[in-house]
């Protein structure tokens, strides 16, 4: 799927914006290129405007090309900054309201309010989405970039760093949510000369974008934070592993890493002291095993992404058999803002044992489609309901899966939890890396955990038994009972295999499959039985099949 | 690290090959380069062919068994030849429940072909896709290279016919 993927490549072509020098410009039009905006044409808007704006005779206006505004669903998008004023569903030939709105503007003009949608939102790791030309250096500095790479360079020794990041109390942003500040300090403290530092962009979970927003949005910040943590650890070479179905992410991260080479924020001797760190990119082959850190390590050397068992880990014994530090794109991501703004600021975010924010990737039956970011400790209604707009044509709310094919449905009676760590794993769910998806009751949960079965049968990698076989006979189970064709013994059956699946396999792929099994059975129990018991699908989406008359 | 082997030269006097060589030359030879030049091979070939295979093996030094292997595993690396047209469906959660499965029936039952076939008359491949990211567009395809979102099967299916 190599060529067919390839979305258009962000090519830099002058607009106005670059004509006019910024002191002059009365008003801006951020036009948001972004995936999902971007296949909607959102560049010939960008050129569109530019042009319609050079007929108009507006002299002082400026077109920019920006990241992710979050509301995916209303794309595309185009923002008026001095006001606020947002443009939904934008068409390229249709630009003539926003010139118009660029016209009358004056410079005093009060804001508008934004809507919850924005104002809900806790912005940290998505502070510069919507804001800076993802591919601008500059724009990037200009918001404090690369202020606390300097910083630890300059003022910090390796220790305080990793003290300020324990003490922040960041967590893994991936799913797992294991302290950054302590793995960093292993990959710090454990023997060898050379080290390596990985960015885990293969953000495989169906429904999450969170990542591929980030590096599309904000491609510096993951490299600065890599830069910091590679000080940390005394890393000098660094990977960054991302998927190949995300192009655009590809490109823009590949312009960052040129453009903060030439810059001396990338290379040999970083902002003149003797720190080097480089950065190569890694394009994933699309094999959903490879967002787990030992089939990561393996896929980087150029061989068959299969885990292997841990210890010993690969803050230990990683890439190339050296220590190795592994962090998510979104963990990356939260490093320069702790480090400017301080580990204390950062903790008072969030709640109890999860700290700061997370960004969540909202999708399925919702009507604010998008990105948003929460404080920790937000409830699900509020994120559903006063951020996510509802659910689509007002229909009632049944089940809210979060942490992708490992994780879990949560059902309408936990709407007020708070979302932590903690809190998800104790109704069955995890934190994954950050996609909700909403379901209402045109989904079936037999057929929902049916279709993650599906997922994890696929994508096993083969390698153990418990995973190979377990997630094919699983599947098989929950088709038979989707087609009514099952009994209860072969519930108990599946109920059996699953915790043997989850016990015996190698990695977390195999240890995870079973938990929509699990999450749905403790919540939708009922629904289970109607297929078996009454032979019906009470959501109607399973074809039931008619029962064999014996002879 | 030094080749104690001596490279193999490209399989033909095709231009593409050059691209293939260069990109694995950068990354110094070495087996770790596998997965980049089978990339390499796919973006200039569309697919990877035996010779591809045997190429780039030999030139890092990898067993044929080891790159047949990797080349298997990856889904994303295709060992036959496309379609003049290919129609990526998303299979991700939010198309799912949004409807994909309909539009994989419906491109069945009406252009008789299922994910990762190609028509009789080699006009058409269907793929699926894990998820293209493109989650407020559910249900989300990629006719050709361009995104498409919120398809109605009928008619996804008549431009695909149109073509």
């Amino acid at each position: 799927m190599s060529e067919q993927n390839a979305a258009p490549r962000p090519t830099r072509r002058r607009v106005p914006a670059e004509d006019v020098p910024e002191a002059s410009v009365r008003a801006h039009a951020y036009v948001c290129e972004a995936a999902s905006c971007m296949s909607l044409q959102a560049h010939d808007i960008t050129l569109r405007l530019g042009e319609a704006a050079a007929e108009a005779g507006l002299h002082d206006v400026a077109v920019k090309r920006v990241g992710c505004m979050g509301l995916c669903a209303a794309g595309p998008l185009v923002q008026i900054p001095e006001t606020g004023e947002l443009f939904s569903a934008v068409h390229p030939d249709e630009v003539a309201p926003i010139i118009t709105a660029l016209e009358t503007l004056k410079p005093g003009d009060e804001r508008q309010p934004q809507g919850p949608f924005f104002e809900r939102q806790t912005r940290v790791v998505t502070e510069n989405f919507g804001e800076i030309d993802p591919e601008s250096l500059d724009d990037y500095v200009a918001r404090g970039g690369y202020e606390a790479l300097q910083k630890v360079l300059s003022e910090m020794t390796s220790t305080q760093v990793r003290e300020e990041i324990t003490k922040s109390g960041l967590r893994g942003r991936g799913g797992a949510g294991y302290p950054t500040g302590l793995k960093w300090t292993t990959v710090a403290k454990a023997p060898g000369t050379q080290k390596y530092v990985i960015c885990n962009a293969d953000e495989g979970d169906p429904g999450a974008f969170m990542d591929r927003s980030v590096l599309e949005s904000d491609p510096f910040r993951v490299l600065e934070g890599m830069a910091v943590a590679a000080f940390a650890v005394h890393a000098t070479e660094g990977y960054i592993y991302c998927r190949a179905e995300y192009p655009l992410a590809v490109a823009r991260l590949r312009s960052a890493i040129r453009q903060a080479q030439r810059a001396g924020f990338l290379g040999q001797g970083i902002a003149d002291t003797s720190f080097t760190f480089d950065v190569q990119i890694r394009l994933g082959a699309g094999a959903f095993v490879c967002g787990e850190e030992t089939a990561l390590i393996a896929s980087v050397e150029g061989k068959r992404g299969t885990p292997r068992p841990r210890p010993p880990y690969p803050a230990v014994e990683g890439l190339f058999g050296c220590p190795t530090l592994i962090n998510n794109v979104e963990s990356f991501a939260n490093v320069p803002v702790i480090l400017r703004r301080g580990s204390d600021w950062y903790a008072s975010l969030g709640v109890g044992k999860s700290k700061g924010t997370k960004v969540f990737a909202l999708a399925g039956r919702i009507v604010n489609t998008g990105l948003v970011e929460v404080p920790m400790g937000m409830s699900l209604r509020e994120i559903v309901y006063d951020i996510g707009g509802g659910i689509i044509g007002g229909r009632p709310f049944k089940a809210v899966q979060t942490g992708g094919p490992s994780g879990g449905c949560i059902p309408a009676q936990f709407l007020d939890m708070p979302m932590t760590y903690e809190a998800l794993i104790e109704v069955g769910s995890f934190m994954g890396s950050g996609g909700l998806i909403v379901m209402d009751d045109t989904s079936c949960m037999v057929d929902v955990a049916k279709y993650f079965m599906d997922f994890c049968r696929d994508e096993s990698c083969g390698k153990c038994v418990p995973c190979r076989v377990g997630t094919t006979q699983m599947w098989m189970l929950l088709d038979k009972i989707t087609r009514g064709q099952a009994d209860r013994f072969d519930l108990a059956q599946l109920e059996r295999l699953a915790g043997v699946v989850q016990k015996m396999s190698l990695c977390g792929l195999g240890q995870g499959a079973p938990n929509p099994i699990f999450s749905t059975l403790r919540y939708f129990r009922d629904e289970y039985m109607a297929h078996i018991d009454e032979r019906r699908c009470p959501a109607g989406v399973c074809e039931i099949e008619p029962a064999e008359v014996p002879a | 690290m030094p080749a104690l082997y001596k490279k193999p030269p490209p399989p033909s006097d095709d231009k593409r090959w050059k691209i293939v060589e260069t990109r694995m030359r950068r990354m110094g030879d070495r087996p770790a380069a596998l997965i980049e030049a089978l990339h390499a091979a796919q973006e200039a070939f569309g697919y990877l062919d035996e010779r591809a295979l045997h190429f780039v093996g030999d030139t890092l030094g990898v067993p044929h068994s080891r790159v047949y292997g990797v080349a298997t595993f990856y889904s994303f690396f295709t060992l036959k030849p496309q379609g003049e047209h290919t129609c990526v469906v998303c299979t991700g959660t939010a198309c799912y429940i949004n409807g994909a499965k309909e539009i994989l029936a419906g491109l069945e039952r009406e252009l008789g072909v299922k994910p990762k076939q190609t028509t009789a008359d080699n006009k058409i491949s269907i793929l699926t896709a894990r998820c293209l990211g493109a989650c407020s567009l559910a249900p989300a395809v990629i006719v050709d290279g361009e995104v498409a979102g919120k398809v109605n099967t009928g008619e996804l299916v008549a431009r695909l016919e149109a073509m």
